[in-house]
């Protein structure tokens, strides 16, 4: 009999992520803490309360896009480390146009995630540009490109005639720009009111509950389409598949690269979008990286690649960032278990020829 | 005051090129034997706290400086592990090793350091030391140039011994057979494996002296912000350098002058924004790499994944 789950990409990765709490639990019991414990608090912390699992969407929404952006490159053969530049640039973009170009609501909104899109998907065609005309090693590239993209990002948040007085960061984006649910009105009397009279609503409005969560749905559904269902998308995982082939197929490869690169681009643009006018509602300057492109890569491989498996493991990386927040201020267990839970998880991953030694020992042993 | 200029600009290069000749001489043997190893910045991250923790508590930068190459070669072991014997694509692994290196240094500082996401800093002599101090009078041209720690000069005499070890030994024309064609290197009694994994554990140990290289010299501690992405202009520097040795030192120094104008400018008097010159070394790679590089010339089995038969 044979079990379709036991030797699937998605058995191996629910084996490795089981494995990768598992040496999680070895080191907080090696460090001298009840593993046991830590996550439980872990698991209370995340589905305890509906302001939770609000948190933990949050968290969630723009390590989806990220992950989504890299498994799109992923597809055509390309490696997106540069996500994380592509996430900065799509947040100052959205921070500058979502305070500076006053618009209606109806149009504002659009006009920033498109505008942030844009920037992405340019920094994104940059890496594309070079490897499709120079050769040069994406990998490379677009490291070079996420520091610049740094600097670039607080050149502006620190420039005196754009930063906030007394911040290191910008001025808040207009109301007219964010996505946060109901903003405005659940300040208001009226809205005070409605949230006495409902708890669990109450409980969602005191996060910043906002509607990136469906964006980064409905980007995952597009990027479905795109790759299944359009000629563009066809071609595109031709030449990941196997270039030479593609190429004698008649697919242009180089334009190929440059917009597959774009694309990723833009999706990680986006997800600076949406982090910015759904909850941080402005750009500050950055001393370091702050990781959402390499949480983007660990989503991207959980995930196999797969828009709705980045979904999934979007929300599963968020909810251990939340829930692991909380281990350190109820029982002292570092923060940093979270990181290294998280690179065991993608080390098994990348290692399915020992997952599956280990089920044939086990057969063994059974026999 | 020209020549103090030119004094300051190449002694603060040699300072800035040092971490990064480390870890692209670990870049250059692993990729040379046809391993990627993009982990290199997550064990940049944790030598540099290795090297400064362990040189806090037995006050000698010396001793964390050695136990840096060694936690480094053990992450070195854990990525040949993945990459050698079970056939990990070695870019995911690599990245693994990245979330690993900072995690287990951070975790490591928390529970040594009361809580901390840094180390308590090592006295002054405690450091490495510098031998050539008095030699040449203070502050004079070749003092401001030459008198540097003991381990800028460690990694030149390194370049040449990865060097000589690459391109005049035995070992060094099986490591690149390896890399180069590991088939046929094995029809020749050769044990890819083996020297597979010297070459990724050596990557790791270098890599580790990379990041104390940083944390026991030119400063006197670790913090969280120390390494971010020198792993990475490492291994731009080794590509650059076409995997070899020398060509990757050549880079590092390229990039280390780049961060000294960076320092340098400020004292100048013009006015430039210090963001914006803090860009330089990143685009000047990007120029080079397009100017210079072209189509890559890596191992032609660097990153190819080899199985026994």
């Amino acid at each position: 009999m044979k079990n379709p789950l036991k030797n699937s990409a998605l058995g191996i990765t629910l084996i490795s992520i089981l494995l990768g709490l598992f040496v999680g639990a070895l080191i907080l019991l090696f460090i001298g803490y009840n593993p046991i414990e830590a996550y439980s608090v872990m698991l209370n912390g995340i589905f305890g309360s509906v302001r939770y699992l609000s948190w933990t969407i949050i968290y969630a929404t723009p390590i989806i896009l990220t992950g989504l952006s890299v498994a799109f490159a992923f597809k055509t053969g390309l490696f997106n480390i540069g996500a994380e530049g592509q996430y900065i640039v799509g947040a100052l973009t959205a921070a500058l146009v979502g305070y500076y170009v006053p618009m209606p609501t109806l149009l504002h909104i659009p006009f920033v995630l498109i505008c942030s899109i844009t920037a992405g998907s340019l920094w994104g065609s940059i890496a594309g540009y070079l490897k499709a005309r120079f050769g040069v090693n994406e990998v490379i590239s677009t490291i070079m490109l996420n520091w610049i993209a740094l600097y670039l990002n607080n050149f502006f948040v620190l420039n005196e005639k754009i930063k906030r007085p007394g911040s290191e960061a910008t001025n808040k984006i207009l109301d007219s720009a964010k996505i946060i649910f109901f903003d405005v009105w659940k300040k208001s009397p009226d809205g005070q009111a409605f949230r006495k009279a409902h708890p669990f609503f109450n409980d969602i409005f005191r996060t910043p509950a906002n509607a990136g969560f469906l964006i980064a749905i409905l980007a995952a559904v597009l990027v479905l389409l795109i790759l299944n269902k359009t000629t563009l998308g066809y071609s595109l995982k031709a030449v990941g598949f196997n270039k030479d082939a593609a190429e004698f197929g008649g697919i242009n490869i180089k334009s190929s690269m440059i917009s597959s690169m774009a694309i990723a681009g833009g999706l990680s643009g986006l997800a600076g979008a949406v982090q910015v006018t759904g909850f941080t509602r402005e750009a500050s300057a950055l001393a370091a990286m702050e990781g959402y492109g390499f949480e983007g890569i660990s989503v991207a491989l959980i995930g196999a690649n797969n828009p709705i498996g980045c979904v999934l493991a979007g929300l599963f990386y968020g909810a251990l960032k939340y829930g692991g927040s909380k281990i350190q201020p109820r029982i002292g267990a570092p923060y940093e278990i979270i990181s290294i839970i998280m690179g065991t998880i993608v080390l098994f991953i990348a290692m399915p020829k020992l997952i599956r030694m280990m089920k044939i020992t086990k057969k063994k042993e059974a026999e | 005051m020209l020549l103090e200029s030119i004094a300051f600009l190449l002694g603060t290069t040699l300072m800035y090129a040092t971490p990064l000749i480390y870890t692209s001489l670990g870049g250059t043997i692993s990729e040379n034997s046809g391993v990627v190893n993009i982990g290199l910045e997550g064990i940049m991250f944790m030598g540099a706290f290795i090297g400064a923790a362990i040189g806090y508590y037995t006050h000698s930068g010396w001793i964390g400086f050695l136990a840096a190459g060694v936690v480094g070669g053990l992450f070195g072991l854990l990525h040949a592990v993945a990459c050698i014997s079970f056939t990990a694509d070695q870019v995911v692994s690599g990245i693994a090793i990245n979330f690993l290196g900072p995690g287990f240094a951070l975790l490591l500082s928390r529970l040594m350091f009361d809580g901390a996401a840094m180390t308590l800093p090592l006295p002054l002599d405690e450091k490495i030391s510098r031998p050539l101090n008095g030699l040449f009078p203070q502050n004079s041209f070749f003092d401001v140039i030459l008198n540097r720690y003991s381990t800028v000069y460690l990694a030149f005499f390194l370049v040449l011994v990865v060097w000589f070890v690459l391109y005049k030994t035995k070992l060094g024309l099986r490591i690149r057979s390896v890399g180069e064609h590991p088939e046929a290197a094995a029809t020749l009694g050769i044990d890819v494996y083996k020297i597979r994994y010297m070459s990724v554990i050596a990557s790791g140990v270098f890599a580790g002296f990379g990041g104390a290289a940083v944390s026991v010299a030119i400063v006197s501690q670790f913090r969280i912000t120390l390494i971010s992405g020198q792993g990475f202009i490492a291994l731009a520097a080794m590509i650059f350098g076409k995997w070899k040795p020398q060509g990757a030192m050549w880079a590092c120094l390229l990039f280390g002058f780049a961060q000294a104008i960076v320092v340098f400018m400020p004292r100048t008097g013009i006015e430039v924004s210090s963001q914006l010159l803090s860009m330089l070394p990143y685009i000047l790679t990007l120029i080079l790499l397009v100017v210079f590089v072209g189509k890559s010339v890596a191992p032609s089995a660097d990153g190819k994944i080899y199985e026994k038969n």
